[in-house]
């Protein structure tokens, strides 16, 4: 059954079929029994760029567009490791990067299949040239 | 001059009631007078632009006052990412007031209003929310509040950061019905220890109930990653660029952060609030309210679900100018406007005048919001290391109280101390248990029982607090997880709290709650602005409290039941037979010198003692005895057919030889009565029966045989205590009740003699 933003939220009680873990386990194999047996590791309980985006349909459904690109630009984010987030984020905050370091962010995060959140590095160097937020 | 001229001349108050207000609570705080350019003023700022939008060809070419070129960071942001400018031109084009007026029409529903706001710039959303009053400001966050129940947020820390006291308090936070618990520290390296001890508590208290540990961003997003916390409010903005750089912060990196946090599945709140920017002294000269309405609208712009404002940790800031409640409350419904999720502050201490803060706290308690506090301080204020605690511990029968008062939810229930005691210790417990499994220092019995039982923290004993700190680091190298805490719990025998714990990691598959202001009930289900939205649209719609939430919060453990009240007391009990002694009906007395002492139909039957405990029959003596000694005849009669004292002391009278007596209500009320008065007139009334002793009652018959007497008489000396009708008067109206269900209608006055065997020996 294709999935219906308007009627199918909340996904995890109205639409567990199209809710799995990143190596694919269904909702409904994920059970302390399965913890304990080892069949489900934690690394496995998130939500795949699938799932981010569905919630971004929901979103966008419900009127609210900055929260859908937001949830758009998190399912991009799912497959960035922890470090390089958190050294993207560094990145964007005031008098830290150059033009051009910037421009390297954006260019690598489209080299992970996130062109949204590329964008929006660029978008930010643009504004921040024109603000002097950029490091000299 | 001598020094004790100069004492005389030294300034001197010049009212002992201006002196007296000086010295309240309320005087140690500072009002000023606004200044504008420092942006010490609450809205309508001298300096505050003008609504203004121009859009050519779909490029902004001035926002509020500003051409392209000067668009600062802030505003570049909101052109890329805020305004929708498909609705841009039809929203910027309504008059404030028709938008205004929209804002309390019942029959202009929510979503219309939002999907204004979508194009309306931070000048006119301000130009427009200025224009409502208080209660209009109450009526529109009612009604634009994003989910349809209101809800609330818990602070859970302590000084001595003990993890068993941490989980027993998180447990009773959710409880007690909160939705969310925040928990912080005061040495960062405790992060972990803190998260986890907060999500077992959290979910033996309550399944379900989302929790945050407010740490710097990079410890923050691990623990999410381990699981160990579901949602983050650290995200702060602010409404001129240099604070917002000064913060470390563009509206580029924060809406990064929240989509970093979002992609390991955190629930992300941004943080703002009136008064930020004069406090970090770069407000441009504008007001708080317009530079708030930046604030929620880089937040909605940066795809946030909803923000923590109410002016936050500067609420004190801005109380301290004219319409600084008012403000606040503004900037709430601003963000409701935008559609985001309310926290709405009421976490930071207001105010030290306890009116003063509730009397704010209002604005957003009675309409309601997603989070009435951003922190209810479930423990006592001293172990707030928020440095908040507006309401506390010590508080918390208030706040039940006023919202059974006024019949709101305002998202705290009543839980038995039994119920609460289970709770608290089966979370210690279990934290006990999972630092036992996982090698962590050793939770010790002691301290499961201290932190059962305790005030605070300083009941608790003192831990290895380099043992705490140096597993708390190695916890994070080990990379325990969620995962690894609930399979603990599974271990140990704490089924429903590892399934509990299970259940919030699992959650983070569907991610449903990172949708608008969701939270998830026991059951895992997430209740958000999409499942169960406000459509509130007057009266009979929308979220009311009534059926069994209205019981619940009804039961306070301390409310008493009605019909019991006294009944257990033997002193009113049937069975000891009466203290009086009825005769036949009382005659017209001729003797000059006789006192008709007139006691009502219940004295010394239904009831048998004053409502401040003296019992009847010394009563009764002590009346007869003081008519005595300046020379009266007392003669006890008691009036059947009336309850009210004005007329059972003038019935009294009416039978008097001397024309005067004294009427006794059951209750202890006396009034000294003369035939030739009106029946609401009198001599002398003594309505103060919780105050009176017996030897007041001795007073009041010499007064009375003083008048019959003719001799001058001095009023009884009274006291007063003008709280004695707030404590009493539900004991007052019962016994009341009592006395007016023994009377007689139309049955004469009868004699009555004490029954000297019934009096128990004193």
């Amino acid at each position: 059954m294709a999935f219906d933003p308007t009627r199918d939220y909340p996904l995890g009680t109205r639409r567990p079929d199209l809710v799995t873990t990143p190596t694919g386990t269904p909702l409904d194999r994920v059970t302390l029994a399965a913890a304990r047996d080892g069949t489900v590791a934690h690394d496995e309980l998130r939500a795949t760029p699938e799932t981010l985006r569905r919630q971004a349909e929901v979103a966008r459904a419900a009127g609210r567009r900055q929260l859908a690109d937001n949830l758009e630009r998190a399912a991009e984010l799912t497959g960035v490791p922890e470090d390089e987030l958190l050294a993207v984020y560094t990145a964007l905050r005031p008098a830290r990067s150059t033009a051009a370091e910037l421009a390297a962010w954006a260019a690598r995060l489209d080299r992970r299949a996130a062109p949204l959140t590329a964008a929006f590095v660029r978008e930010a160097a643009a504004a921040y040239r024109e603000r002097g937020l950029l490091r000299a | 001059m001598p020094e004790r001229d100069l004492d005389a001349a030294a300034p001197r108050a010049h009212s002992a009631r201006f002196a007296s207000r000086a010295r309240s609570e309320l005087r140690r705080e500072t009002l000023i007078a606004p200044w504008a350019e420092l942006g010490l003023l609450a809205a309508d700022g001298p300096g505050d632009p003008k609504p203004e939008l121009v859009v050519e060809d779909g490029r902004v070419l001035r926002l509020d006052g500003r051409a392209a070129a000067e668009f600062d960071v802030i505003d570049r942001f909101l052109v890329a990412h805020g305004l929708d400018l498909d609705v841009a031109a039809e929203a910027m084009a309504l008059p404030d007031v028709e938008v205004a007026r929209r804002l309390v029409d019942v029959d202009a529903p929510r979503g219309e209003l939002v999907r204004l706001a979508r194009g309306m710039t931070p000048a006119k959303l301000a130009s427009v929310i200025g224009l409502l009053d208080p209660v209009e400001l109450m009526f529109a966050l009612k009604k634009l509040r994003a989910r349809r129940a209101p809800g609330n947020q818990a602070h859970v820390t302590n000084l001595k950061e003990s993890p068993a006291l941490l989980a027993a308090d998180a447990a009773e936070a959710a409880r007690r019905g909160f939705a969310e618990i925040e928990t912080t520290v005061a040495v960062a390296r405790y992060a972990p220890l803190n998260a986890i001890a907060l999500l077992v508590g959290s979910q033996t208290g309550r399944p379900g109930v989302m929790t945050q540990c407010a740490v710097e961003e990079r410890r923050n997003l691990e623990l999410a990653i381990r699981g160990l916390v579901t949602y983050a409010e650290t995200l702060s903005v602010y409404g001129t660029e240099p604070v917002f750089v000064d913060g470390d912060d563009t509206p580029w990196s924060k809406a990064f952060l929240g989509a970093a946090y979002a992609s390991r599945g955190v629930k992300v709140r941004f943080t703002s609030g009136t008064g930020s920017e004069a406090l970090m002294g770069e407000a441009q000269g504008l007001s708080m309210l317009y530079l708030e309405a930046r604030c929620v609208s880089v937040v909605r712009a940066a795809g946030a679900q909803g923000v923590q404002n109410g002016s936050i940790s500067c609420v004190a800031l801005v109380l301290a100018v004219p319409g600084g409640t008012r403000a606040i409350l503004a900037e709430n419904v601003l963000a409701a406007w935008l559609d985001l999720e309310v926290a709405s502050g009421n976490d930071a201490i207001a105010s030290h005048s306890a009116i003063r803060k509730t009397a704010k706290l209002m604005g957003q308690f009675l309409p309601g919001t997603d989070f009435v506090t951003s922190g209810y301080s479930v423990m006592p204020r001293h172990d707030n290391t928020f440095g908040g605690g507006n309401y506390d511990a010590d508080d918390l029968d208030e706040w039940l109280t006023v919202q059974r008062d006024w019949q709101v939810d305002a998202g705290i229930e009543p839980v038995p101390e039994a119920e609460v005691l289970r709770v608290r210790e089966r979370a210690a417990r279990a934290v006990q248990a999972v630092f036992g499994e996982l090698g962590l220092p050793e939770i010790t019995d002691v301290e499961v029982e201290a932190a059962t039982r305790a005030y605070d923290s300083s009941d608790l004993p003192d831990r290895d607090r380099a043992a705490d700190v140096e597993a708390a680091d190695a916890l994070l190298d080990r990379r325990i997880t969620g995962v690894d805490i609930a399979l603990a719990l599974d271990r140990r025998g704490f089924d429903d709290v590892a399934a509990a714990v299970f259940g919030m990691q699992r959650q983070r598959l569907a991610a449903d709650y990172l949708q608008t202001s969701a939270v998830i009930d026991a059951a895992g289900l997430v209740h958000s602005a999409v499942s169960d939205p406000n459509v509130y649209t007057g009266p009979g719609t929308g979220y009311r409290l009534e059926g069994e939430r209205w019981e619940l919060l009804q039961a306070l453990p301390h409310v008493e039941n009605p019909r019991l009240l006294g009944a257990d007391d033997p002193l009113t009990t049937e069975a000891q037979g009466p203290v009086v002694a009825e005769g036949g009906p009382a005659p017209v007395g001729d003797d000059p010198t006789e006192v008709v002492v007139a006691v009502g139909p219940a004295f010394g039957g239904a009831i048998r003692h004053t409502i401040n405990g003296l019992e009847h029959v010394d009563v009764l003596r002590a009346v007869c005895e003081g008519v005595s000694e300046v020379g009266g005849t007392p003669r006890p009669v008691r009036v059947r057919r009336v309850a009210d004292v004005a007329f059972i002391a003038h019935d009294g009278a009416r039978l008097s030889g001397s024309r005067v007596a004294i009427g006794l209500q059951s209750k202890g009320t006396a009034v000294i009565q003369r035939a030739d008065l009106q029946p609401l007139d009198n001599l002398e009334l003594f309505g103060m029966s919780p105050l009176y002793s017996l030897e007041s009652y001795r007073a009041m018959g010499r007064n009375a045989a003083g008048y019959a007497l003719g001799h001058r008489v001095g009023p009884v000396p009274t006291e007063l205590d003008n709280f004695a009708r707030a404590k009493l008067i539900v004991h007052t109206t019962l016994l009341q009740a009592r006395e007016a269900r023994a009377v007689v209608p139309g049955a004469p006055a009868v004699e009555v003699a004490l029954v000297e065997a019934a009096v128990p020996s004193a």
